[in-house]
């Protein structure tokens, strides 16, 4: 079956053994986690973790329904990339005395939209933010001069979309609680 | 006024207390004994059963939750305990069953230094729990196992891993139970979305051939009146997964019997020639639907059921109707026209004559020969008035179990479904009695699996529970047996099993009983072990090579059914 790059977006109550609870959803259908990122979200008390992974989208849909069930999770989505904003930031650390000896460099960073961020005899740290293609460009770019450590982070993304499912969750769930439902 | 303050132990006694809690079925051990010392004070109001194995616990548990709709509840320390359990959590995952398991654990400060009898318990729960949580302090006793008894009981119930550590049983709490109905990220009873029902509706109206599924979830929802009322009223003809066969009387003329490999042929040749296939409260599993290419293609599929992580997951749907079954029932009902399908309904005659002739006549009445595992089956039942909880182990004592029990009421049968675990029957047994103590309980169980968890006849002499285990012995692994016969050129690979003697096993816990081997002694045998008071094991030898038909092999469509070694349906 044909398969896709999707984003995965979980949010979560703030619990130890989260991660652990929805990794394994993704291992027991032999899913390769290509990226993950976790933190905080905007809402408080929130986290939310972006996870990418190829699939299918019959093993997609499973995938996200079973991770929603468990207990602690809030709510969880799949997307495709043409339905996210999405970026990743990469970190290059080349040897000063190479990047100093040509003179291309400025036109480099200026082309990729990159950030010096330290600068010492040694190496220089160079960041750029971007879609995985084009960090990978500014890697290959920046080989030449000899690149000692390159690291991407996960994906961040931020949907199209212009229903906020989180925050109306949340809303109908204090619904809920407000009305005492027990059983 | 300052409220008082008692250990985590106590305060985990009064959770259970507040929950309503009378039985525990447990094992102390270091991790754990402070609980257990606790319990002492606390016996007049707890009854605790000392299991043998913590595997038997959670069986007793689960057999216990399962006759009576409680939370089973499990007692044990950490470590090999902790390890212990987990066949009988797993089954009751799969199974859908609500229990509470504590397991102790090595103090806080020990955690992580491979201490003795120390296991990531939470780590190795996560994949078969619904939920699973690790508590160190005893200020969170009271909230958790709050908590641990709404998930397990509530949506679709299952078991809950409460891991606690030493410290926080010894250290001392304020202590105030508050009841949990409400946890933010966790929506057990779903709204119901009439759009879904009258869609239902609509379909189920304009069928001229439905059929509906039966599945526990109508047990587990308490929709048995409802799911009457609604097939009645539509008039659709119904077939039984194995953990939904006592919601309905087995005698209802819409009752058609068993799903599934071993199931009735009726209700799985039926599943291909309906147009409207109606599934509450089951899972579409792989012994029920055989090969999914070929099964219900013709048919339009409407899933009723309370997680939605079920729908589509097998069998496509046309509907899906998310809810808790009793409710969904409910709002459907009214949309209903009153229906009769009577050619439809009488159609399914062709395939139950047939089935008699080939299958069940032989297996109930045979002229001679070796006694057969089904006229056991069928005999106990009737000796009972059909009025018996069915408990059974895995194999072809469970199958036979299935399809020759009768059923008169609800929450009738007992057995590990999903996960097909040897050694359940025993420990499930002892649990379904003490859960319904005004019943009798009927344990078939195969020589093989009997073994697994023998131990628990100890729990039988010491608590003297009335257990009627009827032991179905042909000194095989059967259902293996009958695999290797079919599929493996009758290459009998470590199925035939030298036998201790049971009865004499037996009498040493001081449990009665008696060997059947010629049919003449059966009725007299079953007689007595009924009237006895206390538990009862009947040896029955049974026809060595028994097999158990009809059979669809497995992941074959589900009409493509052996009647016997030689001949299709």
């Amino acid at each position: 079956m044909d398969k896709t790059l999707y984003t995965v977006t979980v949010y979560s109550e703030n619990q130890v053994g989260l991660l652990n609870q929805i990794s394994i959803i993704f291992t027991r259908r032999r899913l390769n986690i290509e990226s993950l990122s976790v933190s905080a979200s905007a809402i408080e008390g929130v986290h939310k973790f972006t996870i990418t992974t190829w699939s299918d989208l019959d093993t997609m849909i499973k995938v996200v329904k079973q991770i929603e069930k468990k207990i602690d999770v809030l709510k969880a989505f799949y997307y495709t990339d043409d339905e996210i904003v999405y970026q990743e930031v990469a970190l290059y650390k080349v040897a000063t005395d190479k990047l100093l000896d040509d003179s291309s460099i400025e036109e480099l960073v200026r082309r990729h939209n990159a950030r010096i961020l330290e600068v010492n005899r040694t190496y220089t740290v160079i960041e750029k933010s971007g879609h995985p293609e084009e960090t990978q460009q500014l890697f290959e770019e920046l080989s030449k001069y000899g690149v000692m450590q390159f690291v991407r982070s996960g994906r961040v993304a931020i949907t199209k979309s212009t229903v906020e499912h989180v925050s109306i969750f949340l809303e109908e769930q204090e619904g809920r609680r407000n009305n005492g439902e027990s059983r | 006024m300052a409220k008082e303050k008692i250990s985590g132990s106590e305060a985990l006694i009064r959770s259970l207390l507040a929950e309503n809690v009378k039985t525990i079925y447990g094992y102390p051990g270091g991790a754990i004994m402070p609980v257990f010392d606790c319990l002492y004070d606390y016996k007049d109001r707890i009854r605790h059963i000392l299991v043998r194995h913590e595997q038997g616990a959670t069986h007793a548990a689960q057999g216990h939750a399962r006759v009576s709709g409680e939370v089973g509840v499990v007692l044990v320390t950490s470590g090999p305990a902790a390890t212990n359990i987990i066949t009988g959590v797993t089954d009751a995952m799969i199974d859908s069953t609500p229990l509470v398991v504590i397991t102790g654990q090595v103090s806080s400060s020990l955690l992580g230094t491979d201490a003795f009898q120390e296991t990531d318990v939470v780590g190795i729960t996560q994949p078969v729990t619904k939920w699973s949580y690790q508590i160190r302090h005893a200020d969170d006793i009271a909230g958790a196992v709050a908590r641990a008894f709404y998930i397990a009981r509530t949506g679709r119930p299952g078991p809950v891993v409460l891991d606690l550590a030493k410290d926080a049983q010894q250290g001392m709490t304020e202590f105030e139970y508050k009841e949990c109905n409400y946890i933010r990220s966790y929506i057990p009873y779903p709204e119901i979305n009439d759009e879904e029902i009258k869609k239902a509706a609509e379909l189920i109206n304009a069928a001229q051939k439905p059929f509906l599924l039966l599945g526990q979830g109508v047990v587990l929802s308490h929709a048995e009146q409802e799911l009457m009322e609604m097939v009645e009223k539509a008039d659709i003809p119904v077939g039984c997964t194995l953990l939904g066969l006592s919601a309905m009387p087995t005698d209802h003329p819409l009752n058609k019997g068993m799903l599934g490999m071993h199931g009735n042929v009726g209700p799985n040749i039926k599943t291909n020639e309906c147009d409207v296939l109606i599934a509450v409260g089951m899972r579409f599993d792989d012994r029920v639907t055989g090969d999914l290419n070929t099964y219900a293609r013709q048919a339009k599929v409407i899933h009723f059921d309370i997680d939605a992580s079920e729908f589509d997951k097998n069998v496509k749907t046309e509907v899906s109707v998310l809810g808790d079954a009793k409710a969904t029932l409910s709002s459907l009902i009214p949309l209903l026209e009153k229906k009769k399908h009577t050619a439809w309904i009488e159609s399914f005659a062709v395939c139950e004559e047939k089935e008699y002739d080939k299958v069940i006549s032989k297996e109930l009445f045979p002229a001679d020969g070796p006694i057969q595992m089904g006229e056991v089956v069928r005999k106990v039942s009737e000796a009972t008035a059909n009025k018996a909880i069915l408990v059974t182990d895995v194999g072809q004592n469970q199958m036979f179990g299935a399809r020759y029990f009768k059923f008169t009421q609800t929450r009738s049968i007992v057995t590990s479904g999903g996960l097909g675990t040897m050694g359940f029957g025993l420990p499930a047994a002892i649990g379904a009695k003490i859960g319904a103590p005004e019943r009798t309980v009927c344990l078939f169980v195969g020589d093989g699996g009997l073994q697994m968890t023998i131990e628990e006849l100890g729990v039988i002499m010491q608590y003297g529970v009335d257990v009627k285990i009827i032991l179905l012995n042909n000194n095989f692994l059967g259902m293996v047996r009958q695999w290797q016969q079919l599929f493996f050129h009758e290459r009998y690979s470590e199925t035939p099993m030298l036998n201790p003697d049971f009865v004499a096993l037996a009498a040493s816990y001081g449990i009665k009983g008696r060997d059947v081997e010629r049919r003449e002694q059966l009725d007299d045998a079953i007689a007595e072990m009924l009237s006895h008071k206390g538990a009862y094991l009947l040896n029955v030898a049974v026809e060595e090579k028994g097999m158990v038909f009809p059979m669809t092999p497995a992941g074959s469509c589900v009409t493509n059914i052996m009647l016997n070694v030689n001949e299709k349906y």
